[in-house]
């Protein structure tokens, strides 16, 4: 500290004739930002403990003096832009770590009361002429997983074919009037799009038709254009280089797109993709309408209500059994068992991206 | 192989602007012929013109006649994709399919158009195209490497050996060494003038020099003026166009007076 702060009188002497300043400015010391935190911790805690409060204000009160400290002391050493760095540098991070917390706190709760049941009783298990304690939600399971894989069946190919000719094919009015649906649709509330996959089917089967395959129908809805979207940005950034010198090889335009436009882009597209899946997987208010609820496992997506994990955890949770803590727990542990699934695809899409991305070994 | 392109009164619009006005040549089988002039005169325009590459632009068009051994390339009913497999492309910046491994990317052009050959006839054309781009020995063990891991001056190499295993009559070049240093330029222009010997080339360059070195017809292009076409000024052989050109605006160009 006495080396950066003393004046630097002998740099003074080789200064220039001009009269320019020396370039060479005081810094902090490497361990300024954490010895200022732990200054900043120590201070609040002492006026934390003195007016007896908790956490919470000791948090903050810890955020607010070391942004004020460390920038009060840049100031004083090592000047005005560093100073205001340093302190939108602790704003920034402030703001992130106030992001992560609703997270970290959704995690830990769900992983430690979802814990009691993760066993194997859960996942072998419906809910038939269950009461009180055991089941499990084997059937919510599987219906989770045939309503998002109908939805992803149907989704994929339309989303994908629709972001092709946007990116290929469409330039005029009609390209415009998609993009702007596209993005209409993204906005949907998805339990309007539930209603409207519950009265495409009673028009179409007589009122309440209820069956996963409606639900598959509401998803889809919700899916497509997060499908478009992703896919479309993908295709873009194919570099146009590439379809020259497949063209000049004289390719037909088909051709192009399916053997290096699509292989070019099917990291982004897949990776999308997963995402769009973990997305809609989590969906409860359009199979709550279209989809239904019953404690048996069904297979059949085409007759019949079927349980899916985010409406079991609903109906767990709002009208438990007798003993209430058995429907509790198992509505924990769907929950942790829906976000296992959306952790596992993000990885899944994680390691395509990787598997497919175009490689520059030597 | 190795075919003569007669252009008559060519001009190329994109939507109502004329970029090109009627360029009237004829170009030689077996040379190379170079094709300069400043930034914006519509040579690269020209060039894709050749192998209708610029209708990939929406908008563009063209009037006038390319007619390649007695055929018009313009013709009605003449494919693009077929003009294409006769006349190949190479193009400023190096751009092999990154998907691809070093022997994919010069077989692309079979297996995009569909060629059903057996494994040995692929193995002959790939080291053929590769020997004939002089890269086959630089990468003859690592051949299903990917073609990104190249150098520029290798990708660039890459890339004529994919433009020439389609076997094109005509090869063109958008100023293939501007993206490459000296010695990757000389590999290029050593490899023009080996090529030459089959094919017909037509390259653009900004390089004076370049033009100077491996060409045997040179065509100067200008523009009048922002916004109006460009227009082939002359074309000759390429000593006649470096000592004695017919008009001083190439003359003041070649010099370096120009503008």
């Amino acid at each position: 500290m006495s080396t950066t702060t003393s004046p630097p009188t002998p740099t003074e002497s080789v200064e220039p004739p001009n009269g320019t300043k020396s370039l060479v400015r005081g810094t902090l010391p490497r361990w300024a930002s954490w010895g200022a935190l732990g200054a900043a911790a120590v201070l609040a805690g002492l006026i934390v403990r003195l007016l007896g409060f908790g956490v919470t204000p000791f948090v903050l009160s810890t955020a607010v003096l070391y942004a004020i400290g460390i920038s009060g002391w840049s100031r004083w050493v090592e000047g005005g832009r560093k100073a205001t760095d340093r302190a939108f540098t602790a704003l920034v991070a402030s703001a992130f770590l106030l992001a992560l917390t609703p997270l970290v706190s959704v995690v830990v709760t769900v992983i430690s009361r979802g814990l009691d049941r993760f066993d194997g009783q859960f996942f072998t298990y419906s809910m038939r002429g269950v009461v009180g304690d055991g089941g499990g939600a084997y059937h919510a399971i599987m219906g989770t997983l045939i309503t998002s894989g109908l939805a992803t069946l149907m989704s994929v190919p339309i989303g994908l074919a629709t972001a092709i000719y946007l990116v290929e094919y469409g330039h005029g009015r009609l390209s415009r009037a998609i993009t702007f649906f596209v993005d209409v649709m993204t906005g949907i509330p998805s339990i309007v799009a539930g209603l409207f996959a519950y009265a495409l089917f009673a028009l179409v089967f007589g009122p309440g038709t209820v069956n996963g395959f409606a639900g598959a129908v509401a998803l889809s809805v919700l899916m497509i254009p997060i499908v478009v979207r992703s896919s479309e940005e993908m295709l873009k950034i194919v570099p146009d280089d590439l379809r020259e010198a497949a063209f000049a090889l004289g390719t037909p335009k088909w051709k192009v797109i399916v053997r290096v436009v699509l292989p070019t882009a099917v990291a982004g597209i897949s990776t999308g993709v997963t995402l769009a899946i973990a997305r809609v997987v989590g969906e409860t208010a359009p199979l709550l309408i279209a989809t239904g609820a019953t404690g048996s496992t069904n297979f059949n997506p085409f007759s019949g209500q079927m349980a899916t994990l985010s409406v079991f955890s609903y109906y767990e949770y709002a009208s438990p059994g007798v003993p209430v803590d058995p429907s509790l727990d198992r509505a924990w542990t769907a929950a942790l068992t829906l976000m296992l699934i959306v952790m596992v695809l993000n990885l899944v899409a994680r390691s395509i991206s990787l598997l497919f991305a175009p490689k520059a070994g030597r | 192989m190795a075919k003569r392109i007669d252009v008559k009164d060519l001009d190329i619009y994109y939507g109502s602007f004329r970029a090109v006005r009627s360029v009237s040549m004829t170009i030689q089988p077996r040379a190379v012929t170079a094709l300069i002039g400043p930034s914006g005169c519509g040579k690269s325009t020209y060039l894709r013109a050749l192998n209708r590459m610029h209708e990939l632009i929406p908008s563009a068009r063209v009037e006038g006649k390319v007619v390649m051994d007695d055929q018009d390339l313009y013709a009605p009913g003449m494919d693009p994709v077929d003009v294409r497999k006769h006349v190949g492309m190479v193009f400023q910046r190096p751009n092999p399919f990154p998907t691809m491994s070093i022997y994919d990317n010069v077989a692309a052009g079979l297996r995009l158009n569909n060629k059903r050959l057996r494994k040995s006839e692929t193995d002959e054309v790939v080291e053929e195209s590769l020997r004939g781009a002089n890269l086959w020995e630089e990468v003859k063990d690592r051949l299903r490497k990917p073609g990104s891991g190249l150098s520029g001056g290798q990708q660039q190499r890459l890339c004529i050996a994919r433009a020439i295993a389609v076997r094109p009559d005509v090869l063109l070049m958008d100023e293939p060494c501007s993206a490459l240093d000296p010695i990757s330029t000389h590999a290029v222009e050593d490899l023009m003038a080996q090529l030459k010997e089959n094919y017909t080339i037509v390259i653009v360059t900004h390089n004076m020099q370049q033009a100077a070195r491996v060409s045997n017809y040179t065509g100067f292009f200008n523009i009048a003026g922002t916004g109006q076409p460009g227009e082939l000024v002359e074309i000759d052989e390429t000593p006649t166009i470096f000592s004695t050109p017919t008009h001083t605006a190439t003359e003041e160009y070649i010099s370096g007076r120009f503008g």
